[in-house]
């Protein structure tokens, strides 16, 4: 369902007594939920301000039992929402109030790892991190790690084509998986990828990727395994200007270097952060630029030092090199708890996950604060700066009546100027439901139509999670409409703030 | 202001609809350096390489944007002046091999293994539809999950979908510093060795074993190189000497590839055992990349057969056209993938006047 309570689909058209019935057959007891207060768990996901109860939650232990469920709910037309962790940022795992929330969290074996082919093949419910711990004995690390990697399931990050904070020299997570196996809404099992390096035909594993769950039905993944690097070591830079920290980034790109991790944070999420975590963090800075480099200690020696020089020619105020391992979890401690950190100094926050060309960064940072001005609410930034995915956090409280709806709009301009600029509305987080009205910013009416298209040619009665992620032909026109009577770039704030 | 780009893409919309509207088969076509991969090539030819051109350069941000018709070696070049490069070190085949024509290949290099393929590093593209509407899928930046990933979808596709007009790609420093060693080692030996080393923090950046010998080359930073080069040993090959070597496997100019016997490519785990099967082998990519000369009574069936047994593929890459149409280019798809693939095919091009039957038959 739509927020504003519309669907593509029509209601239910099944008999839900004979669904259960159905269900009840093929899933073992208490795998399946209908009372109310068995699925209020279940009513949203990391977007907590999108709830809708679903109609069924089930919970099956095996591919098999999936098979079944797809089956019994093709034939009767059920909508069929995925779920994994439920860490999702965007409402992708937002339930469909006549459909059905199919969980993987009991799909959590690791089924192989070959540390000679350097693979693991897991269920979709494994933790991300869950694989690198396994792996560890074996010298060797599964790349991409999203900060919610200790919780988010491996799964939900190929349905998101989830990031990190190492992406730029690692990739995200459709550079680390092999292949996905998986149901079609029909039930049939179909294999994307392979064992070897790529498959016959078309990449659909490049489409699976961040599909959010609208394409197939996840059941065993096949991840890349990448040697652990002897060393990793971090120079934590302050800078009083933040465009000087945008320039450091584009030189330290310009001399050649690839840094395993390259990020920044702001005034606002420095001050935010610091006071919790004790990172060691310049608090007369107006940005932090963390730059990790990695590998053999010859070479990171050789790293830091280039590093650490373009540093210093960019403006740097304060170089601090992380002298042991411990030093250096403690630098990045400050910015993987930024998200919490907000939530400590505010009762509600939006994350956005925009991204921008990065030489456009400075712009941007202006926009928002003058949007801060205008909105009444604060806003920090940290920023993967090295792929250019910013994240503004824009606090606010939902008891405070309009506040959500600022929050929202203040999100949306940030969204809609990330695309002028000419960048994307969503870097990692995904679309789901929550940035669903500024795709048709992004994409015109024959691109969405594309989408459209290529969703009916895995599933033709868009029954896997419906109504998130692609935006209908009449939502965006209604979009347009809007945007073209309040005057296009003009954007003014609702209720005048 | 118009340029004559727009002119172009207009004079090429107004064809594609013409073709859409009368169902004629189109094949698109740069220099042709790529005509032999494939099922045979067939329908009206659209030559790309009139809309030429680097749209846009911008070093510190990893991005390059470029028209189909672009000379790939000219986009070497401009990257090299800036000490970039394309990180897949994709094949030419051809002095005229055009950027269009790699993306729709997807074909890479030697330095697949460690650095990705050509989809990996596909960051968006514009295309032309049957209806002569430009889209724009993905964009200039290294994340974007906004809808699916069409631009992806394109590398390989051998212009099934649509007219790749422009692509965006990401791009990568050079490496600092490279040295090539060698040793004589049988296939079996190659092969545990390179796992091995697949398995260790090492910059190789590329492998070829041919009649027991095995080329390794390492790339990274200066000390990551000699540091390496010290633990595998071997024998230190001269720059210039593996310059040539790396490119005649890229470009398939070393002996193995010469004469016309039918080139097979198997795409198995690194890990696989030696394939047995009866024509000469070279190994690439760490051991997931087998060419195979097969013998012209070799059965199909042997080759995709040991390929999926593996796990992986096997792609008739080069051979008389007769052969391939006996024995297809490409490995069968599953019942549920076939599907997929017509239906998605159909999606994108609905009269079919794109490439048709270039990546399998009945599509």
């Amino acid at each position: 369902m739509g927020i504003d309570g519309s669907s593509a689909l029509p209601g239910p058209v099944f008999d839900k007594d004979d669904l259960l019935a159905q269900l009840g057959k093929v899933l073992p007891e208490g795998c399946l939920l209908v009372d109310e207060e068995d699925l209020r768990p279940y009513e949203c996901d990391g977007m907590t301000a999108y709830r809708q109860l679903p109609l069924i939650v089930a919970l099956p232990d095996s591919e098999a039992q999936a098979q079944a469920i797809l089956r019994i709910c093709h034939a009767r037309k059920v909508p069929i929402v995925p779920r994994g962790a439920a860490t999702g940022l965007s409402g992708g795992a937002m339930p469909h109030r006549h459909g059905l929330v199919l969980s993987l969290a009991k799909l959590k074996k690791i089924v192989n790892l070959d540390p000679v082919a350097r693979t693991a093949v897991v269920q979709p419910g494994v933790r991300n991190l869950a694989i690198s711990e396994a792996a560890a004995a074996h010298a060797l690390y599964y790349a991409p790690d999203p900060s919610s990697q200790i919780a988010c399931t491996i799964g939900g990050n190929v349905s998101e084509n989830s990031g990190g904070v190492h992406c730029l020299k690692y990739g995200l997570t459709v550079h680390n998986v092999l292949r996905v196996r998986g149901l079609t809404i029909e039930g049939e099992i179909v294999e994307f990828g392979n064992a070897a390096l790529d498959a016959p035909g078309y990449d659909l594993l490049a489409l699976i990727n961040g599909s959010e769950g609208m394409l197939a039905l996840i059941t065993e993944i096949t991840v890349k395994l990448t040697p652990k690097p002897e060393l990793a070591q971090v120079v934590l830079a302050s800078f009083d200007d933040v465009t000087k920290a945008g320039d450091a980034v584009a030189n330290i790109i310009a001399a050649g270097i690839i840094p395993a991790g390259l990020e920044m944070m702001d005034r606002k999420a420095i001050h935010a952060v610091e006071p919790f975590v004790n990172a060691g963090y310049d608090l007369g800075a107006e940005a932090i630029l963390l730059c990790e480099s990695d590998g053999t200690p010859e070479e990171v020696d050789e790293e830091m030092a280039r590093m650490t020089g373009v540093l210093k020619e960019s403006g740097a105020s304060g170089i601090r090199v992380s002298q042991n391992e411990t030093e250096r979890l403690k630098f990045w401690a400050g910015r993987k708890a930024a998200f919490p950190a907000i939530g400590r100094i505010s009762p509600d926050y939006l994350c956005m996950d925009g991204t921008i060309p990065r030489k456009n960064l400075a712009r941007m940072l202006k926009a928002i604060a003058e949007m801060e001005q205008r909105y009444g609410l604060r806003c920090a930034n940290v920023f993967h700066a090295g792929d250019g995915n910013l994240h503004p956090l824009i606090m606010y409280d939902a008891n405070v009546p309009g506040q959500l709806d600022l929050a929202t709009a203040f999100g949306g301009e940030i969204l809609e100027l990330s695309v002028e600029l000419g960048g994307s509305i969503t870097g990692e987080h995904g679309v789901g439901i929550e940035k669903i009205v500024q795709m048709c910013a992004q994409f015109s009416p024959a691109e969405l139509e594309v989408f459209h298209a290529l969703k009916r040619a895995f599933d033709s009665d868009g029954l896997f999670n419906p109504d998130k992620a692609i935006p209908t032909a009449a939502r965006c026109r209604e979009y347009r409409l809007i945007r073209d009577s309040a005057g296009g770039a003009d954007h003014s704030a609702p209720g005048g703030a | 202001m118009r340029g004559l780009g727009d002119a172009c893409l207009e004079r090429w919309a107004d064809r594609l609809r013409a073709a859409s509207a009368g169902q004629t088969p189109l094949r698109l076509c740069g220099s042709g350096s790529k005509d032999f991969y494939g099922q045979s090539p067939c329908g009206e030819i659209f030559d790309t390489r009139e809309y030429a051109g680097i749209v846009a350069y911008e070093p510190t941000e990893l991005v390059v944007t470029a028209r189909c018709g672009t000379p790939l070696a000219r986009l070497e070049e401009i990257l090299a002046e800036k000490g970039q490069s394309l990180a897949f070190e994709p094949p030419h085949f051809g002095a005229g091999a055009t950027v269009g024509g790699c993306v729709a290949s997807g074909l890479a290099g030697p330095r697949r293994a460690q650095a990705g393929a050509v989809r990996d590093f596909v960051l968006g593209v514009k295309i032309l539809n049957g209806q002569g509407e430009l889209l724009n899928f993905g964009g200039q930046v290294m994340k974007n999950v906004a809808g699916y990933d069409v631009s992806r979808l394109m590398a390989g596709s051998l212009g099934t979908l649509g007219l790749i007009a422009e692509v965006s790609l990401k791009v990568l420093p050079v490496a600092v510093a490279e040295q090539t060693v060698c040793f004589e080692l049988t296939q079996d030996k190659a092969l545990d060795l390179l796992n091995r080393w697949g398995g260790q923090p090492l910059p190789v950046s590329a492998s070829a074993w041919s009649e027991d010998v095995l080329h390794v080359r390492l790339s990274g930073a200066a000390a990551a190189v000699s540091a390496a080069s010290r633990t595998l040993g071997g024998q230190r090959v001269d720059h210039e000497d593996a310059y040539v070597f790396w490119r005649g496997i890229r470009e398939q100019q070393h002996v193995f590839f010469a004469g016309e016997v039918p080139l097979w490519r198997i795409s198995v785990p690194s890990t696989s055992a030696v394939l047995a099967l009866p024509g000469a082998q070279l190994i690439e990519w760490g051991g997931a990349l087998r060419w195979m000369r097969g013998p012209d009574a070799v059965a199909d069936r042997a080759v995709r057969r040991a390929a999926e047994q593996g796990g992986g593929h096997a792609t008739l890459f080069r051979a008389e056209q007769t052969l391939k149409a006996e024995y297809g280019v490409f490995q069968p798809l599953s019942a549920p993938l076939a599907r997929i693939h017509r239906q998605l095919k159909h999606a994108f091009d609905p009269q079919g006047i794109f490439n048709p039957g270039r990546m399998y038959p009945e599509f």
